[in-house]
């Protein structure tokens, strides 16, 4: 191969690698620019607050709204306490050892599960086993399950990036360790422990294949935790997959991606807020 | 044991790992005296504060030998109240550490920690704080202002105010003004002379002038090893050790 | 001291913090409880047909036609592999790019607004993918090149966008990771930056480089519902990149809703195939970021 001078090769390859990430950017912006502009005219009140007819056909997505926040509200219930509790557990109560090193391979492993497994074992076990039937109990146990990894890293790393001297003044004033964890940690480390839950709720919304064996996808407005109900994104892929109604399936995907916008924005802006504290 | 020793500290070694960091320390501290620690940097002065309120636990494969007492009260005693104990020897670290959170609440995070409620009560602590830790009259009218936007001088008086909230009966400083300016630290020492007449302080510190102009004994450290320790004056004027006069003359160190 | 009373409070507040010392313990462990349980109900479910008709026969056999209880996997073995190297193909020089773009070539502002979209990126669910890639690509390449559309190479190249922000959030990391001393070194020798990105950043942060492309197959092996929209989901091993294919992920979730008894283990066994490669992988990827951290 002729070698090139290293200032040609230089130009080459700034040139080549900024237009990679240009091609990549601008994939995104299409899809996001593609789904909200054949999405945003049918979005109106009656599209969100409706229930669902004929299949989905016609009327709006209400029924599948409130599945969709009642599944990651169980989920983000139950996930929340325990990640944020494993998270303290491996930074203020422990110095390392056999086993912190089994429940991080254990959070890690959890993280890289694909979500199909994640709704097969929920399937067999919430679904068959405990008789919860297809429902928003069986899948929002099983989305908590799924985003437990997340919330788990994101304490973690919030909790660790609280300056230790906090630590040791809430020490010196004779505090028990319980005390400086709750009057001193989590409140330093709360915005970074939000972003964490912000970002699985984010996860939880455009999750299909975890919930759709386990939560089912009846349109019926549910009307307790062991009711079937559909999420917006289940609602989406049946629509779009069966071709009940494109403009109905561009709007549910205009709702789904409006929400992961306001969820990103809204991590930023608790991120930010969380380094400007500490820098 | 006579009855003016507040501290006791008999054979005193304490390990990091392997690490040997202080060896065989005797030394007493009397009530109500202003006991200067002074050495170079790493000689085990700070290690030494951390070891009489027992901040070394925290560190992974800290272990210690010989015994420390406090009031009579051997505080390594397997039965000993860690927590209680850190309350009776509050401590300002170098660097001021104000949580933050507004300073009221930074003065007040102790009587809040012990559940007390009432706001009459809750700023008649931090009232009384503040004006030990002599920081009451620069910042009365703006005690809902964070901590953090205080001057350094300030920060480190309103972390001694804090300490003073919780009422103990020693103060541990830890080289409270190294990153002072000379009236903030003339600040401190004031409050200091002031303070010395309830409590029982320890003060290292790594400006031996401080130590001249503040401390009723002194004692020298060096390498983790106690070289002396004897009236401030003495310690100046006509050391015993050599190294003590070596290190006060600027030979090393 | 004034003794008793003091003591016996702070008695209490001990046996307290071990009380939540322990409490946190076991909530610790709820996330490898998650995992145990996890991989027992699958295994307890997938393994014995596995057994009864043969580990050999399951994982080579080439037909899949459960109602004559023909459980071949290797067609959908195959369709993963494929589909899973072609996203690699995509998403890795994209992806490195992004990456390096990110720490080295661009302004802090750039920097500013490139990296919310890429974390956008991630949040963006698969479903939306899987459509985009039915209403765009299908169709294209359909026209351009013939065959259903759905095929190996649309599956790829839709994957191969999923796994950027994988890719490029952990490549970022790494890249940043190396010490400032390197690259100051490096063009302190009067090195161009291109040059120092070639021959000092990448070796420095190769684990992680290689880690974050690990962790991108494992999400490529473990998409499902894009895969279903696009991928055009026939049980047989693809002879081109254009040919229709199946992935283990597409076998389980297409077939879950109506199968049953043994049909119903067959997927649950595919459930176990897939579980094993994913494990692999993430042992894979565990195990070079851990040389990485133990780096100084």
């Amino acid at each position: 191969m002729k070698r090139l001078g290293p200032r040609i090769e230089e130009k080459a390859a700034r040139i080549g690698l900024l237009a990679m990430t240009l091609i990549t950017v601008s994939v995104l912006l299409f899809i996001i620019l593609f789904i909200l502009r054949r999405g945003l005219p049918v979005l109106n009140l009656e599209f969100l607050t409706a229930n669902p007819t004929d299949m989905g056909k016609s009327g709006g997505i209400f029924s599948t709204v409130v599945g969709t926040v009642a599944l990651t509200l169980l989920a983000i219930v139950i996930a929340a306490p325990l990640g944020v509790g494993t998270a303290i557990y491996l930074t203020e109560y422990t110095w390392g050892g056999p086993v912190t090193r089994i429940i991080r391979f254990g959070a890690e492993c959890l993280a890289g599960i694909p979500s199909i497994i994640f709704g097969l074992f929920g399937f067999i076990l919430f679904v068959t086993k405990l008789k919860f039937g297809w429902s928003i109990l069986s899948g929002g146990l099983t989305l908590a399950f799924m985003l437990l990894p997340t919330i788990i890293r994101t304490s973690e790393e919030a909790i660790k990036s609280v300056p230790p001297a906090y630590r040791n003044v809430s020490f010196s004033l004779g505090s028990t360790k319980w005390q400086t964890v709750t009057r001193v940690v989590l409140p330093s480390a709360l915005p970074g422990i939000i972003t964490g839950v912000v970002l699985s709720i984010g996860r939880s919304i455009g999750e299909t294949a975890a919930t759709i064996f386990t939560a089912g996808s009846a349109l019926r407005m549910p009307t307790s935790l062991f009711s079937s109900t559909r999420t917006m994104s289940v609602h989406f892929y049946i629509l779009a997959r069966e071709g009940i109604s494109m403009p109905n399936a561009y709007g549910t995907a205009a709702i789904l991606i409006i929400a992961i916008l306001a969820i990103n924005l809204l991590t930023y802006y608790l991120m930010n807020r969380f380094i400007k504290k500490y820098s | 044991m006579t009855n003016d020793t507040a501290i006791e500290v008999r054979g005193f070694s304490q390990y990091f790992g392997e690490v040997r960091k202080l060896k065989a320390l005797d030394l007493d501290v009397k009530r109500n005296e202003i006991l200067g620690i002074i050495g170079p940097a790493r000689s085990g002065k700070s290690t030494f504060l951390c070891a009489l309120n027992r901040l070394n636990d925290l560190v992974r494969g800290s272990h210690h030998e010989g015994t420390i007492r406090i009031d009579g009260c051997d505080i390594y005693d397997p039965g000993v109240d860690v927590v209680a104990l850190r309350r009776q020897l509050g401590m300002v670290f170098a660097t001021p550490v104000p949580l933050p959170r507004s300073i009221f609440e930074n003065v007040a995070f102790g009587a809040r920690r012990e559940g007390i409620r009432g706001r009459t009560r809750l700023d008649g602590i931090v009232r009384d704080s503040l004006e030990k830790g002599g920081l009451w009259e620069e910042v009365k009218d703006r005690l809902e202002t964070s901590g953090l936007k205080l001057s350094g001088g300030q920060q480190q008086r309103l972390c001694l105010a804090r300490i003073l909230a919780v009422a103990p009966e020693y103060i541990l400083l830890d080289e409270p003004t190294s990153g002072l300016d000379p009236i903030s630290t003339m600040k401190i020492e004031e409050s200091l002379r002031r303070l010395k007449k309830e409590y029982t302080i320890v003060l290292v510190t790594n400006n031996t002038k401080q130590a001249a102009r503040v401390a009723d004994r002194t004692a020298f450290f060096l390498n983790g090893e106690l070289v002396e320790i004897g009236m401030t004056a003495k310690i100046f004027t006509a050391p015993d050790d050599t190294r003590t006069d070596d290190y006060l003359r600027g030979r090393f160190g | 001291m004034d003794g008793t009373a003091k003591k016996r409070v702070g008695n209490k507040l001990e046996r307290n913090d071990r009380l939540v010392r322990l409490a946190l313990l076991v909530i610790a462990f709820s996330a490898v409880s998650v995992l145990v349980v996890i991989t027992v109900f699958i295994v307890g479910q997938g393994t014995p047909i596995m057994f009864r008709y043969g580990l050999k026969s399951f994982l080579a056999g080439t037909s899949w036609y459960p109602s004559e209880k023909l459980f071949g996997l290797w067609p959908m073995i195959v369709g993963s592999l494929f589909v899973t190297a072609g996203a690699l193909v995509i998403g890795v020089p994209f992806g490195l790019s992004c990456a390096i773009v990110l720490t080295e070539f661009a302004s802090k502002r750039v920097r500013g607004i490139i990296k919310p979209i890429i974390e956008l990126l991630a949040g963006i669910p698969s479903v939306v993918y899987g459509f985009m890639g039915v209403i765009i690509l299908v169709p294209f390449i359909r026209k351009t090149f013939g065959g259903p559309g759905l095929s190996v190479l649309a599956a790829s190249i839709i994957l191969g966008i999923m796994i950027l922000p994988t890719i490029i959030s952990i490549s970022v990391d790494s890249l940043q990771a190396v010490p400032p001393s390197y690259r100051e070194g490096s063009i302190a020798l009067g090195a161009t930056r291109w040059q120092t990105v070639k021959m000092v950043l990448f070796p420095a942060a190769r684990s992680g480089i290689i880690a974050s492309i690990i962790l991108g197959m494992g999400r490529a092996v473990g998409e499902t519902m894009a895969t279903i929209m696009i991928a055009g989901n026939a049980a047989e091993v693809p002879h081109s990149l254009l040919a229709p294919v199946r992935t283990l992920t597409s076998n389980v979730a297409l077939e879950m809703s109506y199968a049953t008894g043994e049909h119903r283990e067959a997927l649950f066994a595919t459930g176990v195939v897939l579980f094993v490669i994913i494990m692999v992988l993430n042992t894979i990827a565990n195990a070079t970021s851990a040389k990485r951290r133990k780096q100084p």
